[in-house]
């Protein structure tokens, strides 16, 4: 019972990360209508900054708040010198030039950092179990995201709902003509936004940091999955985005822990050891397949387009 | 008709020519290593035509076209894994394998338009990727080393690498050809009208759903032959033949070259992978290069090489014509 307490929780935790990812990228989505492969870069730069000035520093936090910031910087850079140039070009046009993009920031860290991945070590007030239930233990660290997480998604519903650019955001989102008509200065509110989307996915690859190694391509294996919480939650819906985070991270984390156990009972032990890795790696496709085909727009498609 | 002498069809003709007698030249000049590099080109082009014929032709812009490479290299590969060698097997399941995989993944993706098409086709070759990864009996992440190529009837020798390159390279004439037949059909004609504006063509009786499946499936199909040859060309098969970063090569080839012709992919193709082999002789940090170049020429040169080899070829018709 406790193992599955936890594996709810690494699910749970898998999930908000996943939605920090998948937030920024359909908050580019449905604002700019930018279709934007290098959002992994992003997160794979935010990590590494992470790493980088925790060492300087000697301090965990205040090395995350630096790299959030870095990456944030660097975030509206490239809107500012690339993105801004792709807006109203069509899709095929954003993939190749943001797989440009990826291209040079792999390179570009692997230039500045090496090949070698890097370590973000905790400090020891993280690195460490604590009691949240009575007679359950549960890592800090994972629990301390959970939070952190939580804390940014509540953030950002006030930041959309409740604030005056989070009513451009949304103007901006369901007619830009009409908001750049009415005199708001769209190029400053997107390079923002894509600015928060950079910063956010910054944020995830600093949290997981520590549990993964740094490294080049780190950011390319979530990307595909926070695609897959894109498409399920569908594109341009942030309330989507959370809800199918939550759901791929849950089925993704239980499925790996039960799986093979399930296989077991039904397969001979031979075939289950075989099929339950293939299995397990698929299910969160199948998922996305079996809403493809009950939704094909999505669980919470945005009412536009 | 014959082809009007401008100087994009002169360029086509020259490439064409020039891959014809590169084993020629290879010979002379004693250079092994330029042979496998255009083996690898030849077979990198066939599936960059392909993928024409779905995004350039069809407007299906998928992003997991270098699933089929990995699934047809795979038939070959756990084939003589289990100790078939014969070819007439081999590459009848290569291509039937990724005929099915289109079909499933075809069906299921064309219901949805855009960036979801891209997304999904992306997510369901990461998919494969993943379940080939995890099969530890055929390597897993490591690979699988083929240690027979393909047999084939006595003359045909696969190993031989003069012989290999021609026959990838009739192959690639083939596909071409094949290509470029299937655009000026019926079926192709239909296919483009459905590029250009799929409501009317569903007005006015087309099927629209089918055609662009029969289309996704032709593709498919083709590449998983390409497949079957870099399986063969590598002697190796490993899940990085169907990464993600593969198909977008892939995509770079075909809009490099440019997407309005048959014989567009193969310029891209020669153009990307000469490219390649060129920085990485400068830099080790070559990609960087490759990067903003790829955006620029998204940015400046839409179209691609074939692109601006008509466009040189319309301003001198200008010229002559004043």
């Amino acid at each position: 019972m406790t193992l599955f307490i936890e594996q709810c929780l690494n699910g749970l935790q898998f999930g908000l990360l996943l939605f920090m990812l998948a937030a920024g990228l359909t908050l580019v989505f449905g604002i700019m209508d930018l279709v934007n492969l290098a959002h992994g870069s992003l997160y794979m730069v935010g990590a590494y900054f992470a790493a980088t000035f925790a060492a300087w520093t000697g301090s965990f936090v205040l090395g995350a708040i630096l790299a959030l910031g870095a990456t944030l910087m660097v975030g509206m850079a490239v809107e500012v010198i690339a993105m801004r140039r792709l807006y109203g070009r069509d899709h095929l046009d954003h993939v190749l030039g943001t797989f440009g993009l990826i291209l040079f920031f792999d390179e570009a860290v692997r230039l500045i950092w090496g090949p070698e991945g890097l370590s973000l070590p905790l400090p020891s007030w993280l690195n460490r179990s604590i009691q949240i239930l009575p007679g359950f233990q549960y890592s800090a660290y994972k629990f301390s995201i959970i939070v952190v997480t939580l804390v940014v998604a509540g953030f950002l519903y006030a930041l959309v709902m409740r604030t005056r650019i989070g009513m451009l955001i949304r103007a901006g989102a369901s007619n830009r003509e009409m908001v750049g008509a009415l005199g708001v200065n769209i190029k400053l509110l997107y390079t923002l936004v894509f600015g928060l989307g950079a910063a956010l996915a910054g944020l995830a690859g600093l949290m997981q940091a520590p549990i993964l190694t740094v490294q080049i391509g780190m950011g390319e294996n979530i990307l595909i999955l926070a695609f897959v919480v894109t498409v399920i939650g569908g594109i341009g819906s942030v309330r989507g985005a959370l809800v199918a985070a939550l759901l791929v991270g849950f089925i993704d984390t239980l499925g790996r822990a039960y799986l093979p156990n399930i296989l077991n009972a039904i397969l001979s032990p031979e075939a289950a050891s075989t099929a339950a890795p293939a299995l397990s790696s698929m299910l969160i496709y199948l998922l996305m397949a079996v809403v493809l085909i009950v939704k094909p727009e999505g669980l919470f498609a945005a009412g536009q387009k | 008709m014959m082809p009007a002498l401008t100087v994009r069809n002169i360029v086509v003709a020259v490439l064409l020519v020039a891959l014809a007698l590169l084993p020629l030249y290879a010979q002379l000049a004693h250079d092994r290593f330029l042979l496998t590099l255009f083996t690898r080109i030849v077979i990198l082009a066939m599936a960059a035509v392909s993928l024409n014929l779905i995004l350039g032709f069809g407007g299906m812009m998928s992003f997991g076209h270098a699933a089929y490479l990995g699934i047809g290299g795979y038939a070959v590969g756990m084939l003589a894994h289990e100790h078939v060698y014969s070819g007439f097997v081999q590459w009848p399941v290569a291509l039937g394998a990724s005929a099915l995989f289109a079909l499933v993944i075809g069906a299921l993706s064309l219901r949805t338009r855009g960036v979801y098409f891209i997304m999904i086709t992306l997510a369901f070759a990461q998919m494969a990727y993943y379940v080939v990864s995890g099969i530890a009996r055929y390597g897993g992440d490591d690979g699988l080393t083929i240690y027979k190529r393909s047999q084939f009837v006595a003359p045909l020798d696969l190993s031989n690498k003069t012989q290999f390159y021609y026959v990838c390279l009739v192959l690639l004439f083939g596909a071409i050809y094949l290509v470029w037949r299937l655009i000026n059909s019926r079926f192709g004609l239909a296919l483009q009208g459905i590029r250009s504006n799929e409501l009317r063509m569903r007005a006015i009786g087309f099927p629209t759903y089918r055609y662009r499946l029969t289309a996704f499936v032709i593709a498919g199909t083709l590449c998983g032959l390409a497949g079957a040859l870099l399986a063969n060309h590598t002697d190796f098969v490993s899940p990085a033949m169907m990464y993600w970063t593969r198909s977008g090569d892939l995509i770079i080839m075909v809009v490099l070259g440019g997407m309005g012709s048959a014989i567009g992919p193969v310029i891209g193709a020669v153009a990307l992978l000469v490219l390649e082999e060129t920085l990485s002789g400068i830099t080790e940090y070559w990609q960087i290069i490759l990067g903003p170049l790829l955006l620029l020429v998204v940015l400046f040169a839409r179209g691609g090489i074939d692109g601006l080899l008509m466009k040189v070829g319309r301003r001198q018709d200008d010229e002559v014509r004043s």
